[in-house]
C-alpha cells in the first residue's frame, strides 16, 4: 500500500478557499514549536501574537493601518499575476511613492494649503507608477524578465530613500538623525478614530477592493489582461495586446505600490525614514497568493498578515522575542500554502498493489 | 477461450494473436472501455472503429501497457498475460505507432531509433540493419539525416521502422494517413499488406471509412466505451459503417443552390513572408482571389506554410499593406482585431488555448472574439449581453453542454469546435478563414461544421478552408488550391480536381504542370 497524487479531474473549488485556511493553521502550528524551542508557553505566545491585538479598540485600529499598504499592494500585484506579469517589487514602487510623496510634503506644505496631500497622493502613484514603468520597458523593449528587475530595482529605490534622507533632504534641526522634517498638518492624512493612527488612507485602500474586482471581472480591460495570462495563443488570436497587458498592470501595481508608500509617509510615519515599509512590498506577494489573486479574498487575507506584524510587535514587547520570529512565521505561511495548494488540482489516492489480488 | 467472440480465425487451428476479454476502465463518472472484447488474428489487418471518445485511445493504451484496466484479461497466443508497461508489451512483441511522434529533431534518423531501441549493437551495424528493413518493406529512409530536415511522412517512416526493427507480431497504428498524401498513404498499405503477409497482425485505428475498407479484414466498432459491432469492412459501405459508429442513420451535408461567384473579397497580392521560427516555413510569392460566396480550398499537408500563410491573413503576422486587401481595403498591416472589426472572421486550428480557453466559461469563450458586440460605455462589459451571446451561439449551432457556465475543457472536441464555428459565424463575417475545421471531431459534428460552412458561403460571404482532408474540400470547396514548400498554386474548380491532381500538387510539381508551355 502506498499514497500517490492523482489529478482531478477539475481543479477542487474547495480546496481553493480551504487551502489559505489550512496553510494558516499550519503556520500556526508550526509557530507554536518555534516558540517552545525558544523556551516559551506556545500557547501564551499564541495568544500574543493572535488574539491579544483584536481585544482592544487600539490594537482593531492599528490592524487596519498595516493592512492598507498590504491591501494596496497585493491587489496590484495580483492583477500583475493574473495577466502572467510577476512584480515582484511592490517595495520599491512603495518606497518611490513615499520619496515621491514626501517631496510634494517637504516643498509645499504649510499652512492653509488644502491642495498639498492630494497632490502628494498624485505624486505618491505616479513615482510608483514610473518605478514599475521601468521594468514595463525592459521587458517589452529587451525581453528582460520582470521577477528580475522589479526586485533588483527595489534595492536602487531603498538606496535613493537612504541618500536622501542622509543627504540633501535630512531635518537641519533634527540632530543629524537620518530623517527628514516632521510633515506640516496639510500633508498629513486626517485620523479616522480619534486617539488613534487609523487615518482616511484606509478607506482608499478598502475602496480599491471592489474597484479591483471590476475591473477584473466586468470590463474588457480586465477580461484581455486575464486572456493573456491564462492562455497567450487565444490572446494573440484574439488580437489582444501582450505588450499592452505588461505595460497595464505593471503601472497600475506601481502606482497601487507608490500610493501605498505616500500613505505610509503622510499617515503613521509622518516624515521620510531611511526605512519606510517593514516589508510590506513583499509581505503583500504572500498574501497576494494567499487571497487567491482575487480581490476580496486579499482584503481577508491583508488583514491576517497585518495580524502577524502586529501580534509580531507585542511578542517584542511582552515576550522578548526577535523580529526574525515574524519572518520564519511569514516564510512558514507561504510554504504551507505552496504546499496546500498542491491538492487544489490533484488528490492524494491510497494504492493497493492490486497486481497479484 | 471461452468467449462467444464471433470472430472468424483465418488458420483455425492457432489461438488468436490477441485477445481481450471484458476489458473496463473507469475515468472518474465516465466510463471509457466497458466489457470489451477483442480478438485478433495472425497475419490480420484488424480495424478498431469508432468516433472521437468512444474508448479506443484508452483500448490501445491498454494493451501497449500505458495504463492498467480496472478489469479484464488480455490473452496474447492463447495464454493470459499482464502488460505492466510498454516495455513488457514490447517484449512480447507489440510495437505501436502512436499519433504523434516522438522523436529528436536534432539526432539523426539511425540515432533517434538507437535510443529507441535501446540496443548495444554499434551505430554502423544498425545502420546497416536499418538500410535493410527499410529496403525489405519498401520504406524509403536514409539513416544517415537529421529528423528536423524530414518531412511527416518520413517521420512516421522512422516510427514504423523502429517498431519493425524489433519483428513485432502485433503493430498499433493510431490513425496513421491523418498526417500522409495521397501516394503516402498508398506506400504505407503496401507496407501494411506486406507485414501481414509475413503473419505480423496489424490494429489499425483511423477514421476514414474508405481506407479502412480497402486495407482491413476485420472490424471491431466502438460506441461509448462498448463493442456494438464486428464486421468485414470489405462487404459493407462507409455509409454503413459511419451508422454503426454513430449508432443511427447518417445526415448528409446538403449544398445550396449553385450560385455566381461575387466580387472578390479577399485577395493576397504577391504575399512573401520569411518563416517566424525555426523550422518554419517561408510562402513565397503568395497570390490568391477569394470571391465571395464561394468556398476556396486549400490542401497540402500540415508544414507546407498553412500556419503560416493563415497567421499573415488573419493579421497575427503584419505584412506590407497592399499584400492583403479585405473587401478592397489594404490591411497587411493591421492586428487581428482590426481585421476582425473589418468584417474577417478566423477558426483556428487549435481550439483548446488558442480558438478557445479551458479555464473559461462558455460565456468567457464567446467574448474572446466578440467582445465589441457586448460592451457598454466605458469599457465595462454588459454580462447579460454576455451571457444571451453565449446562450444563443449553443442553443443556435447545437452545441452540447452543461450550460453557459460549463468550462471549455469540459466540452468534447466536436461540441468545442461547434461553439467556436458559431462563435466566428455568428459574427456575421464577410470573410472566415477556417483551418483545420473538422480534424478530430466525430463524424457527427463534422457534417453539422461543414454544413454551417456552406450556409454561411451562400449567404454570400468569402470562406477560405484550410484542410489537410481532401474529400472534406472535395465535398464542400467550390474551388481548390494546394499548397506545397511556402507556394500556393492556380486554384482549379473541383470539378477538374481529382485526388491525383491534387496529390501531384502537393508532392510540388506545381511548376511542372503549370508551367508556361516550354
Amino acid at each position: 500500500m502506498r499514497l500517490r497524487l492523482e489529478a482531478r479531474p477539475a481543479p477542487s473549488r474547495a480546496m481553493l478557499w480551504l487551502s489559505p485556511l489550512l496553510a494558516a493553521l499550519l503556520a500556526a502550528v508550526g509557530g507554536g514549536v518555534v516558540f517552545a524551542l525558544l523556551g516559551h508557553d506556545p500557547l501564551v505566545a499564541l495568544g500574543t501574537l493572535f488574539l491579544a491585538p483584536l481585544s482592544t479598540l487600539d490594537g482593531l485600529t492599528e490592524l487596519g493601518l498595516k493592512a492598507t499598504p498590504l491591501l494596496l499592494c497585493a491587489i496590484g500585484i495580483a492583477v500583475g499575476v493574473r495577466a502572467n506579469v510577476w512584480n515582484i517589487g511592490a517595495e520599491g514602487q512603495l518606497t518611490m511613492g513615499a520619496i515621491a510623496g514626501g517631496g510634494i510634503a517637504l516643498a509645499f506644505g504649510g499652512e492653509g494649503r488644502w491642495w498639498v496631500l492630494p497632490l502628494m497622493l498624485l505624486a505618491g502613484a505616479a513615482g510608483g507608477a514610473a518605478w514599475a514603468a521601468m521594468p514595463a520597458l525592459l521587458k517589452t523593449r529587451f525581453n528582460a524578465h520582470e521577477i528580475l528587475t522589479t526586485l533588483m530595482l527595489s534595492y536602487v529605490a531603498i538606496q535613493l530613500l537612504g541618500w536622501l534622507v542622509h543627504g540633501p533632504w535630512i531635518d537641519p534641526e533634527g540632530f543629524n538623525f537620518p530623517q527628514t522634517r516632521m510633515f506640516d498638518d496639510d500633508a498629513l492624512l486626517p485620523v479616522l478614530v480619534e486617539g488613534s493612527r487609523l487615518n482616511a488612507g484606509f478607506l482608499l485602500a478598502l475602496l480599491a477592493v471592489p474597484l479591483a474586482w471590476l475591473l477584473l471581472s466586468r470590463t474588457v480591460t480586465g477580461f484581455r489582461l486575464r486572456t493573456v495570462g491564462q492562455a497567450p495563443e487565444a490572446a494573440r488570436y484574439a488580437g489582444f495586446s501582450a505588450t499592452g497587458a505588461v505595460w497595464f498592470s505593471l503601472v497600475l501595481s506601481g502606482a497601487l505600490a507608490g500610493l501605498a508608500g505616500v500613505l505610509e509617509a503622510a499617515g503613521p510615519v509622518g516624515q521620510l525614514q531611511p526605512v519606510m515599509s517593514p516589508g510590506y512590498g513583499f509581505a503583500a506577494i504572500i498574501v497576494a497568493f494567499m487571497g487567491r489573486l482575487h480581490p476580496f479574498g486579499i482584503l481577508g487575507a491583508s488583514f491576517l498578515m497585518a495580524l502577524l506584524y502586529l501580534g509580531g510587535e507585542q511578542l517584542q514587547v511582552s515576550l522578548q522575542l526577535p523580529i526574525a520570529v515574524i519572518g520564519t512565521i511569514q516564510g512558514m505561511l507561504l510554504f504551507f500554502l505552496l504546499g496546500a495548494d498542491v491538492f487544489i488540482d490533484q488528490r492524494l489516492v491510497v494504492v493497493r498493489d492490486a497486481r497479484h489480488a | 477461450m471461452s468467449s462467444g467472440v464471433a470472430v472468424s480465425l483465418p488458420r483455425g487451428v492457432l489461438p488468436p494473436r490477441l485477445s481481450l476479454f471484458g476489458i473496463s476502465k473507469r475515468y472518474g463518472a465516465m466510463l471509457a472501455n466497458d466489457a470489451v472484447a477483442l480478438n485478433v488474428a495472425p497475419g490480420e489487418i484488424h480495424a478498431l472503429l469508432g468516433e472521437n471518445g468512444a474508448g479506443k485511445s484508452t483500448l490501445m493504451k491498454i494493451v501497449y501497457g500505458v495504463i492498467a484496466p480496472d478489469a479484464g484479461e488480455i490473452a496474447w497466443e492463447g495464454e493470459t498475460v499482464q502488460v505492466a508497461d510498454p516495455n513488457a508489451a514490447r517484449a512480447l512483441g507489440i510495437g505501436m505507432v502512436f499519433q504523434h511522434f516522438s522523436l529528436f529533431e536534432t539526432l539523426t534518423v539511425a540515432e533517434n531509433i538507437a535510443l529507441g531501441l535501446g540496443s548495444r549493437q554499434g551505430l554502423a551495424a544498425l545502420t546497416a540493419e536499418i538500410r535493410r528493413t527499410a529496403a525489405q518493406y519498401g520504406l524509403a529512409v536514409e539513416p544517415g539525416r537529421h529528423v528536423h530536415h524530414l518531412s511527416v511522412g518520413e517521420r512516421q517512416r522512422v516510427e514504423i521502422l523502429r517498431c519493425l526493427l524489433q519483428r513485432p507480431k502485433l503493430l498499433i497504428m493510431d490513425e496513421p494517413t491523418s498526417v500522409l498524401m495521397p501516394q503516402e498513404a498508398d506506400g504505407l498499405f503496401v507496407m501494411l499488406r506486406r507485414l501481414a503477409a509475413e503473419g505480423c497482425s496489424v490494429l489499425y485505428i483511423s477514421h476514414k471509412l474508405e481506407e479502412i475498407r480497402a486495407l482491413c479484414t476485420a472490424a471491431t466498432v466502438l460506441r461509448a466505451g462498448r463493442v456494438v459491432a464486428r464486421c468485414d469492412p470489405r462487404v459493407e459501405t462507409a455509409e454503413s459503417l459511419a451508422e454503426m459508429m454513430m449508432g443511427g442513420a447518417l445526415a448528409r451535408t446538403h449544398r445550396p443552390p449553385a450560385h455566381a461567384a461575387g466580387a472578390p473579397c479577399l485577395v493576397v497580392n504577391r504575399l512573401t513572408l520569411p518563416a517566424g521560427e525555426p523550422f518554419g516555413t517561408t510562402l513565397r510569392g503568395i497570390a490568391l482571389e477569394l470571391r465571395a460566396g464561394e468556398i476556396l480550398g486549400i490542401a497540402g499537408v500540415a508544414g507546407n506554410g498553412q500556419k503560416e500563410l493563415l497567421a499573415a491573413l488573419a493579421g497575427e503576422r503584419r505584412s506590407a499593406p497592399g499584400a492583403v486587401l479585405l473587401e478592397g481595403r489594404p490591411v497587411g498591416a493591421l492586428g487581428p482585431a482590426a481585421r476582425r472589426a473589418r468584417g474577417l472572421a478566423f477558426i483556428p486550428e487549435e481550439r483548446l488555448g488558442r480558438g478557445a480557453v479551458a479555464e473559461y466559461s462558455l460565456a468567457e469563450n464567446a467574448l474572446l472574439t466578440r467582445v465589441d458586440g457586448v460592451t457598454a460605455p466605458r469599457g465595462l462589459l454588459d454580462m447579460r449581453a454576455v451571457n444571451a451571446l453565449a446562450a444563443r451561439l449553443i442553443a443556435r449551432f447545437g452545441v452540447r453542454c452543461s450550460g453557459i457556465a460549463a468550462q471549455g475543457r469540459s466540452l468534447s472536441g466536436g461540441n468545442m469546435q461547434k461553439f467556436i464555428v458559431g462563435r466566428e459565424i455568428d459574427a456575421g463575417p464577410r470573410v472566415l478563414l477556417a483551418a483545420h475545421p473538422t480534424w478530430g471531431v466525430d463524424i457527427g459534428a463534422a457534417l453539422a461544421i461543414r454544413q454551417d460552412l456552406m450556409d454561411l458561403a451562400a449567404a454570400g460571404a468569402g470562406v477560405l478552408v484550410v484542410s489537410e482532408d481532401l474529400d472534406e474540400l472535395l465535398e464542400i470547396a467550390d474551388r481548390i488550391a494546394v499548397l506545397s514548400g511556402g507556394r500556393l498554386s492556380p486554384p482549379m474548380p473541383v470539378a477538374e480536381a481529382t485526388v491525383e491532381r491534387i496529390g501531384l500538387l502537393m508532392g510540388g510539381a506545381e511548376r511542372m504542370v503549370h508551367a508556361p508551355a516550354a
